[in-house]
């Protein structure tokens, strides 16, 4: 099962690893911040090597978002995303794994968790059984 | 022999050649790759000068050749030298015919995860290119390449099995169930090169046939797989919406796979030791010689499925059986034996969608409207959502 992985973050500056950015893990003790993100690079690389890891995507700043909403053949596109909210969708992640316990602890073990939130959605399967 | 003649001759060599290296130098990886060079050879060489006297042995020898030319050129490394050294007194017996299924246990290791054993199986014995499992199962190259790499490394140096025991025998046969099931849920579209997993599982599962006719499970898998696969053009309308099983055109179904699972399961039940897979290919017999719905034999299905519950017990037996028990003694008998589900299947949508569905037949619309909707936000398959909503309309605008 194929699961979307989404970070959401409240940065200083917008740059990736965006959790690096982020004024909670600025202001973490050295050694936390360290064991942090280690807990990262050993995250993508057990991704990678179980071969779980599908996709990875980084997204660019929020002030590049354009929404639209054309109404009544009004086509309407406005700068800013379409949610209101401290914090931003600042990439995702495409893993496909083998139970729901599993994506949830990938999930849990994004450093971003620890200081946004990180969502974890499974995605659907265009084909079906027999009913 | 046309070029296409010899590809499909290689195709089928390959895991035997394979197996064989694997037996005598143990290390899967470089024996892969000595295979493919020598394939390439064959590729090249065959259609100009004709077909060797004996294809497999020219394979193995040229195969090998590459092998120790390239443990020769890694010789700096003493480490090496030292286990060539003791693999050459590890070296196994001559080639046998059954050096298909010997890899084909080896690809189901139990150190390994299914999906691991399924891209190995595909990649190994049926011989796909990683390119094409990775579309099977859509995920990209680098993926599909890193789970086989690692499925290599894992067995690396695992034992060498040529008699298989029960335990083993069972993985294999679950990891060609689970590669054939991977292919029959998708049909259309996108999704084709998934579809063709199916042909490729029935010929893995037609070769450890061959190989061990006696085996009631691997003739019942056969069987089962026959019987399911002729159904398939009629399970899916062109848009991709599903059909269930009593509403299924049923001139639709291939005759002759029908045919050929019946013979086979009617040859081996009598005779072999009875196991899940010949139970279930039974069930699916029942089914395939009603010409219409209304025809089938639900007492005998229900009996089947009674026994199957007995061999392999399980909450998805439980639940096909439940309609079996409701096409023999009625909805209200059958709501009844879904009730130990229900607390395990919670948030399974197939639980709530048969209790719908007997809900339904019990004339308790309401009811049954709120539970194929449950099952409709549970699903995670769209053509089942598009179903089961479906359902639920039905009755919403008829009551």
């Amino acid at each position: 099962m194929k699961y979307l992985i989404m970070i959401y973050s409240n940065p200083d500056t917008w740059e990736h690893p965006i959790y690096l950015r982020d004024p909670k893990f600025l202001a973490l003790p050295e050694a936390e911040r360290e064991r942090l993100t280690k807990q990262g690079d050993d995250l993508f690389a057990e991704l990678a090597e179980s071969g779980e890891f599908v996709e990875g995507v980084a997204l660019a700043d929020p002030v590049h978002t354009r929404t639209a909403r054309p109404r009544d053949g009004v086509p309407a596109i406005t700068d800013g995303p379409y949610l209101e909210s401290k914090e931003q969708l600042a990439g995702y992640f495409v893993v496909d794994c083998e139970t729901p316990e599993r994506a949830a602890e990938i999930a849990s073990r994004f450093p971003d968790a620890r200081l946004g939130a990180v969502e974890v959605r499974p995605i659907m399967d265009m084909s079906g059984q027999e009913m | 022999m046309t070029a296409g003649d010899i590809e499909d001759l290689l195709r089928r060599l390959a895991p035997q050649v394979l197996a064989a290296l694997v037996r005598r130098y143990g290390d899967f990886e470089a024996a892969e790759d000595a295979v493919q060079e020598a394939l390439l050879v064959a590729a090249q060489q065959w259609p100009e000068r004709g077909l060797p006297e004996r294809p497999d042995g020219w394979l193995i020898t040229v195969a090998s050749r590459k092998l120790t030319d390239q443990f020769r050129s890694e010789q700096a490394s003493r480490r090496r030298e030292e286990r060539m050294a003791a693999q050459d007194v590890a070296v196994g017996p001559a080639v046998g015919e059954d050096d298909t299924l010997t890899l084909l246990l080896l690809c189901c290791h139990p150190s390994l995860t299914p999906p691991s054993q399924i891209a190995l199986t595909l990649r190994a014995v049926g011989g796909l290119t990683t390119v094409e499992i990775a579309k099977a199962f859509l995920v990209p190259e680098s993926t599909m390449a890193q789970r086989i790499s690692r499925a290599k490394q894992r067995i690396k140096g695992a034992e060498f099995q040529s008699r298989p025991s029960a335990e083993r025998m069972r993985a294999v046969l679950h990891v060609l169930y689970l590669i054939f099931n991977e292919g029959y849920t998708a049909s259309s579209g996108p999704d084709l090169h998934r579809a063709e997993l199916t042909g490729e599982a029935i010929r893995l599962t037609r070769t450890v046939h061959a190989l061990l006719p006696d085996d009631g499970e691997v003739t019942g898998l056969l069987a089962l797989m026959l019987l399911i696969e002729a159904r398939r053009a009629a399970r899916t309308r062109p848009d991709g919406s599903l059909v269930p099983l009593a509403e299924q055109d049923r001139t639709l179904w291939r005759r002759e796979s029908i045919a050929e699972g019946i013979a086979l399961i009617s040859e081996t039940l009598p005779k072999a030791r009875l196991g899940p897979y010949q139970l279930q290919a039974a069930i699916a017999a029942v089914h395939a010689e009603a010409v219409r719905a209304a025809d089938t034999d639900w007492l005998q299905i229900l009996g089947l499925y009674r026994l199957l519950e007995d061999f392999d017990p399980s909450p998805m037996v439980t639940l096909n059986e439940a309609v079996a028990v409701a096409m023999v003694h009625g909805p209200v008998a059958a709501l009844a034996a879904l009730k130990p589900l229900e607390e395990q299947l919670a948030e399974h949508h197939r639980l709530h969608a048969v209790r719908a569905h007997l809900l339904e037949m019990a004339g308790d619309h309401e009811a049954a409207v709120t539970g194929y909707r449950k099952a409709a936000r549970l699903t995670m398959s769209v053509p089942e959502q598009q179903y089961l909503n479906a359902c639920a309309t039905r009755l919403t605008d008829t009551s």
